[in-house]
């Protein structure tokens, strides 16, 4: 077959420009996080003459790695509002954005299995519910109404004890999120540079002022870091440290299937977590690999592990086929929350540490960066996430709500 | 999945092993008189180095002992073990400009499945 065959190719959703010699602001990174960051910078700060780097291509990293789920189930005040906030943006921005990317709130359930799991998974819905975030506790005969595929019989390692269940939880289709945040900061004048990898900083004492690529060094007066696993990489370059950790992260789809699937069933002490996509595959997230890692691939007793933790909640599975497996690289903190703010680096600013649980934070991830990186003061969602706290010892211990352990 | 030579029992799978975290991090000889940011930097901070990475390993199901490893954390090679205490076989080289490692304990091509 030639080329003079093949239909005209569609319209590209953003512009592919070469890099300016100066911006008001870079951020680093063309994932998720980068992408709204950029998007809200231009839209609720009026910074538009500003470019995202990326080393790879747009939304190639985690973005493409991760198993979509969305929800807000978090136990304390810090976590709850900021996830609650990503959640109510994921609810009005299919719409701001003009892109229907499927999102889905079919709920999310966080299955107990044993009494300790019990108790931490009711204190947490009590804390929800005061929080303003929907959550329920239901009984393994409710869990079964609402995911019929469920084993929820007491001849597995460990039964199904109850679950918290969120209603407005859910999924959406990953890709086209990123493809509808890059089309709006496009459309907004951001320039969205990929194949860029930054290389260096160039900074006037404690002041960053420029960064330096493979594509040449550029100026700015800002600089937003949203690197996930290679944050601390960039910390490096610009000569200051972050408490981050980088493990491989791995996760598989099944080949596509008949809905059997109504909603997300995630399990944080058996070690799963499952829903099924539009088209159809069973996508499946195992736990992190024990070792620090930046090679986006794990071992295979991770899948191992996960594959049969996911057989024995839903007995149906046994005979579907594995159609790949993949790895993304997390970037953890101790205390399993994100760090947003500012950093020794005058006019850096550092957005990571979302872990196991970056793609749900997308949207409030943005907004509360490109406050920070606009005002120079965090956001007050941001606040607490602040780097500071890990001096301070105000952590927020989200490793309960986090549900992939690490 | 890594195949980790042990010091003492030979190579095993990673799933006898525990992972410890980077090596070389001694406690503070004087906690108390540490300030919160130095306190912070013993407590949450470490190396989360690309590359050549010096860590802790236990054989938790063999030997039960701890010793350090040398690994790339890109392409995951075991470049060499160690015992705990002794220096990491690679940073006189560094110190002079040489990129190969030394290794104390040399790994067979086979040592690790990539």
């Amino acid at each position: 077959m030639t080329t003079e065959h093949l239909p005209e190719h569609p319209d590209f959703l953003w512009r592919n420009p070469d890099p300016k010699k100066s911006y008001d602001a870079v951020i680093v990174g063309g994932g998720g996080h980068g992408l709204a960051t950029a998007y809200y910078l231009a839209k609720n700060h009026g910074m538009t003459n500003i470019a995202i780097l990326e080393k790879g291509w747009l939304a190639g990293g985690n973005m493409a790695r991760n198993t979509t789920i969305i929800r807000s189930n978090y136990l304390w005040d810090e976590s709850a509002a900021i996830y609650e906030h990503a959640l109510k943006l994921w609810e009005i921005l299919p719409e701001e954005l003009e892109y229907d990317f499927l999102f889905s709130q079919r709920g999310v359930m966080n299955l107990a299995h044993t009494l300790g799991d019990v108790r931490e998974s009711v204190r947490r819905v009590g804390a929800n519910k005061l929080n303003g975030v929907d959550a329920e506790w239901l009984d393994p005969q409710q869990v079964k109404e609402l995911c019929p595929i469920l084993n929820i019989n007491d001849n597995i390692r460990y039964p199904v004890m109850g679950a918290t269940y969120q209603p407005r939880a859910g999924i959406a289709k990953h890709d086209h999120v990123a493809w509808a945040f890059a089309r709006k900061c496009d459309e907004l004048g951001v320039d969205i540079i990929q194949n860029c990898e930054v290389t260096g900083f160039v900074k006037d004492g404690n002041k960053v002022v420029g960064v330096k690529t493979n594509r040449g060094t550029i100026n700015t007066e800002k600089v937003g870091l949203c690197a996930a696993g290679h944050s601390s990489v960039l910390a490096e370059m610009a000569g200051f440290r972050l408490p981050i950790q980088s493990h491989p992260l791995q996760a598989l789809v099944s080949e596509l299937h008949e809905p059997v699937h109504p909603t997300v069933v995630m399990s944080n002490h058996v070690h799963v977590y499952v829903s099924q996509a539009h088209k159809g595959e069973l996508v499946m997230g195992a736990g992190v690999d024990s070792y620090n890692g930046y090679g986006q691939r794990g071992s295979f007793h991770v899948i191992e592990h996960q594959m049969a933790a996911a057989v024995e909640l839903f007995p149906i599975f046994a005979r579907a086929h594995v159609l790949r497996t993949w790895g993304g690289i997390v970037d953890t903190t101790l205390d399993a929350s994100p760090i947003v703010g500012t950093t020794p680096v005058e006019n850096m600013f550092v957005n990571c540490g979302w872990g196991t649980g970056g793609f749900k934070g997308t949207p409030a991830a943005g907004l509360t960066f490109a406050h920070t990186i606009a005002t120079g003061e965090p956001h007050k969602l941001n606040k607490p996430f602040a780097l500071e706290r890990f001096e301070t010892g105000a952590l927020i211990d989200e490793h309960g709500a986090a549900a992939v352990a690490h | 999945m890594l195949l980790i030579p042990c010091p003492n029992c030979g190579p095993r799978d990673e799933t006898e092993f525990h992972y410890g975290g980077q090596a070389h991090v001694a406690y503070p000889e004087n906690p108390a008189e540490l300030t919160d940011r130095e306190w912070a930097e013993y407590l949450f901070y470490r190396d989360n180095t690309k590359g050549a990475f010096a860590e802790r390993w236990l054989h938790s199901t063999g030997c039960r002992q701890w010793f350090n490893m040398l690994r790339d954390t890109v392409t995951y090679d075991i470049q060499a073990v160690y015992p705990m205490g002794q220096p990491r076989p690679d940073k006189e080289n560094t110190a002079t400009g040489t990129t190969a490692p030394t290794v104390t304990t040399p790994v067979s091509p086979e040592g690790a499945i990539k």
